[in-house]
């Protein structure tokens, strides 16, 4: 059964290492829903978050492969156990000032927040899981979306997990 | 090789010398790391970006560089140097067109678990990305083909990222690594400190076994009653013939050897039982659909040996024996996976291991088949047969030479009649199946393994992709015995054009091939035709009597088959078995 998968994956902070991890999921016919890059923890490592979807058996080639990368040091299912996982998306949605009371209401709803106003948009931001992300941009389509932007999942497991 | 002596050091000195803290070039450098790593010969062809590496070569005595005639040849030779030997292989090739060149050998290495050291010159760290004069991101175009790669940007890194190289090469699953030298970075100087340290936080292959895993594969065996054992290169690549010999021994199993595990047991046993898959053995194939244990040892089940997947081995626990994990559950499920070396593995496993007591009727019905079920072909009076000739090569030289083949229906032809008996003395390249490997990887195989008989079998097809190389053996009086099996024609693309195709012929007509006699002759090797067996013992006799290189072609049966053959898309106990 095709389901997506969350993982972490702590790579040495070298030159090449992204064309490296995303190569090897698309040679390898691994799908890549989203993929964030940062700073580990860790002088000289960082940490990928890629969101994936395919069967158990497709998962364990991903890993194993993953493994197989000597700049890869660690590889983590997150969502085999209890974690957090946010992402943060940029709307600019279309508001002429008549709409805004209405869009401020849902932005609001949402613990979202307006960074920038234009004289006919508005700027939303707001962080959450997927779902949450979209969910919001399914309410503020009828105002009508100019740019869309979004950063990809980042993860990790609870602290008590 | 060379006609002049060097001054005769000891290892101890020379190491000194090469140890020596100085302040020298990167190139120097390269050449040093090198000669710590043990490397004794290099297969290369100098250009631009390699100028100063190739500079500091100049008078250099401490190992040998063959120089080819295409970067090709270079890498190939060097793959069948590694193959041979058992050691890293090395080439160098200049940046741009020298490094896009040597692309199919690195992925023919890489499919076969092949360790190479790589070298190539890049543009200067300042031109990098500017398409400059034969700028080509070769670390980018080979990542998909290499175990790992470096990109050297500061002189600094030589000595770490050389030895990193070779530890990378060959431990664990082998494989190439590319090591690309900006121009700037070669021609740097700076201290030379020499590295022997290993730190490579993301790399530690995992040679040992779980203990546990082993008792179960033990108490498998016990409970067995049609075991199999699917032996492949991994065997011969960790030095474990002598442990997987004792292993078959205690247990009784049967087993088949891979196209890339020939040699790794001895083709005169009795529960060996040849090859399997597309063009393997009645028994082999059999043995494997039938079993109710298959015991893969460090073969990777590819394509080629399980037919279709759906439907292999459909009774059998599966265990297996791999040093990468990745293997294992990638093709086929797994009941019993074992991650480790294949070496250590026996060697914990053989004091446990129990006779597979159950399995008399099995052993029985195994030599039933190989009695009943030989390779066969027709043979002929009038015109040679490739398998007769095979056949020929094997019983002249006893089944102890080095063989390389080229891919094709004489390589299928040169696994199934040639019969070998030792570890690394099959050349093949099996995974990549890529024409033009076979006479340049006889070179590499002679260059390490000066005192043994090379013999090189090519089609007339991939003779042509890297016959450049005659003048190699030449110059240098490499004697590889080449033999050219010519049969006017891309075999095994006609064999299936025939039998797939409907006998629609499509461009596999060979004419205008060259004189492979004149050929070796204008390189100044020594060149022979036969056409009847009368000949072909003549000319075969006459080879191996010769010193240095000959080149021997045998005119043979245009229209002949492999067999037995497994069509693609059926599992591998569905055979073609010829008209023999």
């Amino acid at each position: 059964m095709s389901t997506k998968h969350t993982i972490a994956v702590l790579v040495n902070d070298q030159p090449g290492v992204l064309q490296r991890v995303s190569g090897l999921f698309g040679r390898r016919g691994f799908n890549i829903e989203s993929i964030t890059v940062g700073q580990s923890e860790e002088a000289g490592l960082s940490r990928m978050v890629i969101v994936t979807t395919g069967d158990e058996t497709t998962l364990e080639q991903v890993e194993k492969q993953l493994y197989k990368l000597i700049d890869v040091i660690k590889v983590i299912n997150l969502s085999s156990k209890p974690m957090v996982a946010r992402e943060l998306a940029l709307i600019k949605v279309k508001a002429e000032p008549s709409a805004r009371p209405e869009i401020m209401g849902v932005v609001e709803t949402f613990r979202a927040s307006v960074v920038d106003i234009g004289t006919a948009n508005m700027m939303v931001q707001v962080v959450g899981d997927t779902v949450k992300i979209d969910a919001m941009i399914e309410l503020l389509k009828p105002y009508g979306i100019q740019e869309l932007s979004r950063t990809g999942v980042t993860a990790m497991i609870r602290g008590n997990a | 090789m060379s006609a002049q002596t060097p001054e005769v050091r000891s290892t101890e000195q020379l190491r000194e010398k090469w140890l020596k803290p100085e302040v020298i070039t990167g190139s120097e450098i390269l050449l040093r790391s090198l000669l710590l790593e043990g490397v004794e010969c290099v297969f290369g062809y100098p250009g631009g970006a390699v100028l100063y590496i190739y500079d500091a070569m100049y008078g250099f005595e401490d190992f040998n560089h063959v120089l080819t005639r295409h970067e090709q040849g270079a890498i190939h030779a060097a793959d069948g140097y590694a193959r041979a030997s058992g050691k890293v292989g090395v080439c160098i090739a200049t940046s741009g067109p020298g490094a896009t060149n040597l692309v199919t050998g690195i992925a023919t290495a890489y499919m076969d678990s092949v360790p190479l050291v790589v070298i190539t010159g890049n543009v200067a760290t300042t031109l990098i990305g500017t398409d400059a004069f034969q700028e080509a991101d070769i670390t980018g175009i080979t990542m998909p083909i290499t175990k790992h790669s470096y990109l050297v940007r500061d002189v600094k890194d030589l000595p770490r990222v050389i030895h990193e190289a070779f530890h990378i090469a060959s431990t664990g699953r082998k494989g190439p690594v590319l090591i690309d030298v900006p121009k700037d970075v070669s021609a740097a100087t700076t201290l030379f400190q020499p590295d022997d340290r290993i730190q490579l936080r993301g790399y530690n292959p995992r040679t040992v076994p779980n203990k546990l895993q082993l008792d179960k594969l033990a108490r498998a065996i016990e409970e067995a009653e049609r075991p199999m054992i699917l032996a492949g290169g991994g065997v011969i690549y960790s030095g474990a013939h002598e442990g997987l010999y004792e292993f078959v021994n205690k247990s009784g199993i049967p087993i088949t050897t891979t196209l890339l595990g020939l040699g790794a047991f001895p083709s005169g046993h009795d529960l060996w039982t040849g090859m399997p898959g597309m063009h393997g053995t009645y028994t082999s194939n059999h043995g494997i659909q039938q079993s109710d244990l298959l015991i893969n040892i460090g073969a990777r089940f590819d394509d080629r040996v399980t037919g279709k997947l759906d439907g292999f081995a459909p009774h059998a626990k599966i265990v297996h024996i791999d040093i990468d994990p990745a293997e294992i559950g990638k093709n086929v499920p797994t009941d019993i996976p074992i991650v480790g070396d294949v070496k250590t593995v026996l060697e914990m496993l053989n004091p446990i291991v129990p006779y597979a007591a159950k399995a008399d009727a099995w052993r029985d019905q195994i030599s039933k088949w190989k009695a009943e079920y030989p390779f066969r072909y027709v043979d002929s009076e009038t015109v040679l047969k490739p398998q007769w000739v095979i056949e020929m090569l094997n019983d002249t030289t006893k089944g102890e030479a080095i063989v390389t083949t080229d891919v094709g229906q004489h390589q299928m032809w040169a696994a199934q009649y040639y019969k070998f008996n030792q570890p690394r003395s099959w050349i093949t390249s099996g995974g990549l199946g890529t024409m033009g490997f076979g006479f340049p990887s006889a070179i590499g195989a002679q260059m390490a393994h000066p005192d043994r008989l090379v013999i090189s079998i090519n089609g007339d097809g991939g003779m042509q992709m890297c016959s450049q190389e005659l003048a190699i053996c030449a110059i240098n009086n490499i004697p590889v015995k080449i033999v050219v099996i010519n049969n006017q024609v891309l075999g095994m693309v006609r064999q299936w054009q025939e039998l797939i195709y409907d006998n629609r012929y499509s461009h596999i007509d060979l004419a205008g091939s060259p004189d492979f006699v004149k050929l070796a002759e204008a390189y100044g090797v020594k060149g022979l035709r036969a056409t009847t067996k009368e000949e072909a013992q003549r000319a075969w006799a006459e080879a191996l009597e010769t010193p240095g290189p000959v080149l021997v072609e045998f005119v043979v049966e245009k229209g002949e088959n492999v067999y037995p053959m497994v069509t693609q898309g059926s599992t591998i106990d569905q055979m073609l078995m010829g008209d023999a």
